[in-house]
């Protein structure tokens, strides 16, 4: 069966969707995704669309289904890469993809998933904790 | 209108709705349309091709290349022989759906084409067909 890839980057996981899907391929994708955050603990996912030339009212509601079930699991999702003509297309056909966060690329997307799952301030308090406590308050 | 080209093709399983947009895409770039008309034609035909699998178990699609007052468009005729629509105002219903979905499938394909008809008969099916300009208008 068809399957699209996904990769594990540090605390996230990094799908890029290069192929034309059908629903089997969108709901697959659906189903890997959530186990792998299950399985892996991601914090975050991330998934470009920028090969992505139709996303249609199934496949949108696929995006919007990862994010909820992502942030249930703990993680945050965010999508990145549409094309202009494909966001022009889901505004008119009545999907405003609610819930799901967007970047205009993975550099842009990784940072705001950083900042969501607010993984530095969480090294941060770590470092802190192992620390003499009286030294901080200077 | 006069009709310039015209093929069909049968969508019996989800794996045809790929080589099937293809096709649109290739015809809609042969008139020269632009990638966002493009995009918007194909995704109209993306949910009306899902709505003939899901609710009718396939059916065919007419794809032409018409021409009207010289400007050049698509027209594609979804025709299916399944259960019908009993209540088409109802269908067009933004959020309206029998089957779980979003409800967007008919009235966001008709936002994103020209010309949209829907004719349907309860237990002889339904024919879909739209037309989409080469400029959008």
């Amino acid at each position: 069966m068809d399957r699209i890839p996904i990769l594990k980057m540090g605390p996230f996981l990094l799908v890029t969707i290069q192929v034309d899907l059908y629903d089997r391929l969108a709901l697959n994708l659906e189903s890997d995704l959530i186990s792998m955050v299950s399985k892996t603990g991601a914090r975050g996912v991330l998934i470009d669309i920028s090969a992505v030339n139709i996303v249609d009212s199934f496949m949108g509601r696929i995006l919007g289904n990862i994010a909820s079930m992502s942030r249930i699991m703990d993680a945050e999702t965010v999508v990145v890469g549409m094309q202009p003509a494909v966001a022009i297309t889901l505004v008119e056909l009545g999907l405003t993809l609610q819930g799901v966060y967007t970047a205009l690329n993975v550099e842009k997307g990784m940072e705001l998933l950083y900042k969501k799952v607010d993984l530095l301030s969480e090294q941060d308090d770590t470092i802190e904790e192992d620390q003499d406590p009286h030294d901080i308050t200077d | 209108m006069i009709s310039l080209t015209k093929d069909t093709m049968q969508i019996v399983r989800e794996q045809d709705v790929v080589p099937f947009r293809n096709r649109v895409r290739e015809l809609a770039t042969k008139i020269g349309m632009s990638l966002v008309n493009q995009t918007k034609l194909i995704t109209a035909a993306s949910e009306l091709v899902r709505n003939m699998l899901k609710y009718a178990d396939g059916g065919k699609v007419v794809l032409e290349v018409v021409s009207k007052n010289g400007q050049a468009g698509i027209r594609l005729m979804f025709v299916d022989e399944g259960a019908g629509i009993e209540n088409i105002p109802q269908a067009m219903q933004d959020g309206f759906s029998t089957g779980r979905s979003l409800g967007l499938g008919l009235p966001g394909a008709k936002r994103l084409v020209n010309e949209f008809d829907i004719k349907s008969k309860v237990n002889e099916g339904t024919t879909v067909t739209i037309i989409h300009w080469k400029n959008g208008r």
